[in-house]
């Protein structure tokens, strides 16, 4: 073979777009989601598991049946959150480093709000159950808290992405894999909210 | 055949000379405590698991010690309880599974062609949290301290009511840390054989071993958070008041259980499965053909890691389950026997139609049929509700796994030993001992393990930590004894079989056994950078493939050598079609750190220091952070408009 065709079919040569294909980053970003989406599912799972062994009232006697206003705004604030980073991951593709900053911000402060939400809404139920109080209790706390945690964690990729971002230097339309990988990882978080607003608020009212 | 040096590497010795210097390193305590070398982290896996196993191995020997007799006192129950949970576990989770993710470490990149995992960094951060995660729960029983509930760790018995002390807490804790490790690992295999894999090696393509290390990661990926949930909730319950096991608080003792077998039933395929695919990888080179029926082995490995999540019940047939419930999972665990019996059919028509060359790997795979097929017969009795009601927590349980764990997992690890054993090191063993060791380590599996069938059925049940007179116990006990000792001899033969080779051992060929897989295509032991030139793969068998080998040869071109940095190539997932180069780590202090600020962070919970556990996690994240923080580049190159 000429140096010439050598050149011409070269892995660099035939290399359309960059990146091309699906990073090791990407591949991994998605197991840990997938890994992490089943131990949500086991830990709703065992919600379910324990109120359908318990006896008929469900949640047990002295404690009222969620109220939902909260939680559906909660829901508004979070769930939405997802959209500024879609926006920021598709700027940054075409290099505009001011859509990610400006995304990123956006969604930085609406996971903020979930987060301050969250701490009012605990505040409340702090005074009529706690997590000792029973294992309706320790479900209610376990999975919301557990979920809280996630949104900080995210919220900790996001603020680091920001500040990379706003370092210059770190994204552009060729080099955006971290962002990606993050906006995965917190769409997961936010997908996982309906499933426990579902789950801890409306499925005791049906 | 007697000579040590590759074939002629189709790169020129200045290019050699500048792989050598992106890839290697010096030696030193530094290099020796931030290398990411998978073949490095490899053989660590594989020491340390073996030195667990040894630990493991000699609390069974004091059990079987005690059980000589009956009415012996010469361990206390509460010792007798730690050593058989510590037994246990420590089999299960710090020597079988991390054991086989040991070769998988130093043998999938070798096997795909590529030069490290995909994740070079988190792999050594895998090995690190292992190694502290095991330290930290053998280092329990010194103290007294250590768990002593049996390795599934039943509530209420492990309540805090029933079990105070930090026992259980050990376990939990120790469990959830080491199981970042295992995740950390299967996540690493999984995008390593997606992405990692030479230009040609299609999915059709993909050595066994590959294909069952992969399914056993999904299986880790999907069992393991129920685990973690478990452990987490049972240490939540005992340390911070909840409920979840507490049915007089709504809790329920039989969440434990559903969740713990929905992890440990597809956990018992998780440590089988990469060992079938070790006697997949072995059997073409002492047969000198390739397995049967390629494509029904991997979609019975893929049957299995699914089909596997659906019988965990069968370990719960005692517990007063709806009856349909039992007549559906007896029927799942009966079909799970289809796929295995495809494997074990497919390996018998591969020895009846190849020409057997018999040396020590192919005695263990031998060895691992016999056995394996035996512990197989009693899973299918356990399979039978009404049968599984008679015998459940006798010692026809323990026959019955240590039949299914030995010879499902240890006769083939002992096999990848020795058939490894000239790649890792270099140099060959002495075929002589390790006849030795095979013949009695597989007498004395049997001896130790076939009667425990017999006192089982007679009534024995298990972990008592003595027992009184009755007719057929007191006499089979002693030759279990006596069996377990002669295991034990052979065992030892082994460590002094391999440490023999590395003393004394003549030099190995880079391909001492005319195998089938890339990796004896390339030096033994492999250099820093794995293959001079990354091979583009014709064939399911590329080393007896000459189009495949002559790839390696001469007028390789640039972009399979890569040269110019520490690099390596990214094809596509099911073609293996070439996409593109990416640059791989080096060295770093950071895994270890790393590790080092979860330990404390596990240390601190376990003492109840919440405060420095506040600290640790806070070190955690900001390590994390700086681990991952993107290197500044011109902005030319990023590709940045504004």
């Amino acid at each position: 073979m000429s140096g010439g065709v050598r050149a011409a079919t070269g892995t660099a040569a035939l290399t359309t777009e960059l990146p091309v294909g699906r990073s090791t980053g990407w591949w991994g970003m998605v197991m840990f989601v997938v890994t992490e989406a089943t131990l949500f599912a086991c830990l709703l799972g065992s919600y379910f598991y324990l109120r359908f062994q318990s006896g008929d009232q469900w949640p047990p006697p002295g404690i009222a049946p969620p109220t939902l206003l909260k939680p559906l705004v909660m829901t508004a604030v979070l769930l939405p959150s997802s959209l500024p980073v879609i926006w920021a991951e598709h700027g940054i593709r075409k290099g505009q480093r001011w859509r990610l900053r400006a995304g990123l911000t956006a969604t930085l402060l609406l996971g903020l709000t979930f987060l301050a939400l969250q701490a009012s809404e605990y505040a409340e139920k702090l005074h009529e159950f706690t997590l000792t109080t029973n294992a309706y209790g320790s479900l209610f706390y376990v999975i919301t808290g557990f979920h809280g945690l996630h949104v900080l964690v995210g919220l900790t990729m996001i603020g680091w992405l920001l500040a990379a971002s706003l370092r210059g230097g770190s994204f552009g339309a060729h080099r955006h894999d971290r962002v990606r990988n993050a906006a995965i990882y917190w769409h997961f978080v936010d997908l996982v909210w309906a499933a426990i607003l579902f789950t801890i608020y409306l499925s005791p009212r049906l | 055949m007697s000579t040590t040096a590759a074939p002629v590497p189709g790169a020129s010795r200045e290019q050699l000379g500048r792989l050598e210097e992106h890839w290697g390193e010096r030696p030193s305590l530094r290099a020796w405590l931030t290398t990411v070398d998978h073949k490095k982290i490899g053989r660590r896996y594989l020491v340390t698991a073996g030195l667990f196993f040894a630990l493991a191995g000699l609390s069974a020997l004091a059990m079987r010690t005690q059980l000589a007799r009956p009415e012996s006192r010469l361990l206390s129950p509460q010792e007798y309880n730690q050593l058989f949970t510590m037994h246990g576990t420590a089999m299960i989770f710090l020597f079988a599974t991390p054991m086989l993710f040991g070769f998988g470490n130093f043998l999938v990149p070798l096997l795909i062609g590529a030069r490290d995992m995909a994740f070079p960094k988190l792999n050594a951060l895998g090995y690190w949290i292992f190694l502290f995660a095991g330290l930290f729960m053998w280092a329990s029983l010194p103290f007294g301290a250590a768990p002593n509930a049996g390795w599934f760790a039943y509530v209420p018995l492990t309540g805090q009511q029933h079990t105070p002390g930090l026992h259980m807490d050990v376990y939990s804790l120790g469990l959830l840390f080491l199981g970042i490790a295992t995740t950390a690992g299967s996540i690493n295999f999984i995008v390593t054989a997606l992405k990692l894999r030479a230009p040609g090696m299609s999915l059709n393509r993909v050595p066994l071993f590959v294909w069952a290390i992969v399914a056993t990661a999904f299986m880790v990926i999907f069992a393991l958070p129920a685990l973690n949930l478990d452990n987490a909730m049972l240490f939540l319950d005992r340390r911070f008041g909840t409920h979840f096991f507490d049915p007089a608080a709504g809790g329920n003792v039989l969440l434990w259980q559903h969740l713990f077998w929905i992890f440990g039933h597809p956990d018992v395929y998780i440590i089988v499965m990469p060992a079938l695919g070790i006697v997949s990888a072995v059997l073409p080179a002492f047969t000198r053909r390739g397995v049967v029926g390629y494509v029904l082995v991997v979609f019975a490995i893929v049957a299995i890691s699914i089909i596997s999540f659906g019988v965990w019940v069968h370990h719960m047939f005692a517990t007063g389950l709806p009856r349909l419930s039992y007549s559906f999972f007896s029927a799942a665990s009966t079909i799970i026997t289809i796929p295995s019996g495809i494997q074990i059919f497919a390996w018998l028509a591969t020895m009846l139609l190849g020409r057997l060359v018999v040396r020590v790997p192919l005695l263990f795979v031998i060895g691992f049929i016999v056995t394996f097929v035996l512990g197989g017969f009693t899973g299918t009795m356990f399979a039978l509700t009404a049968f599984d009601q008679q015998v459940t927590d006798s010692y026809f349980v323990v026959a019955h796994f240590h039949y299914v764990l030995i010879g499902g997992a240890v006769f083939p690890i002992l096999a990848a030993i020795y058939y490894w054993l000239p790649k890792i090191t270099g140099r060959m063993y002495h075929e002589g001992l390790g006849r030795w060791a095979f013949w009695l380590v597989f007498a004395g599996m049997h001896v130790t393990f076939f009667p425990m069938h017999l006192y089982g059925l007679f009534g024995m049940p298990r972990r008592v930590y003595t027992y009184p007179s009755e007719p057929g116990w007191d006499g089979w006990n002693l030759v279990s004894t006596i069996g377990s000792y002669l295991l034990a001899v052979g065992l030892l033969l082994v460590v002094v079989g391999v440490v023999h080779a590395i003393r004394r051992g003549r030099p190995a060929p880079p391909d001492p056994w005319g195998g089938d897989t890339l990796e004896w295509s390339t030096d033994s032991p492999p250099k820093s950078y794995n293959f001079p030139v990354l091979p583009q793969v014709h064939s399911l068998h590329p080393n007896w493939d000459e189009s495949s080998r002559e790839s390696m040869g001469a007028g390789a071109e640039a972009d399979r050598i890569l040269a110019d940095g520490r690099t390596t190539l990214l094809t596509s997932e099911l073609d293996g079609r070439r996409e593109r180069e990416v640059e791989m780590p080096g060295s770093s202090w950071q895994p270890l750190l790393l590790a080092l600020v979860m330990l404390l962070f596990f240390t601190a919970m376990l003492f109840a220091w919440y405060p420095v556990a506040a600290v640790a996690a806070v070190a955690v994240a900001g390590t994390v952070a700086t681990w991952l923080w993107p290197p500044r580049r011109p902005d030319r190159e990023l590709g940045v408009s504004a």
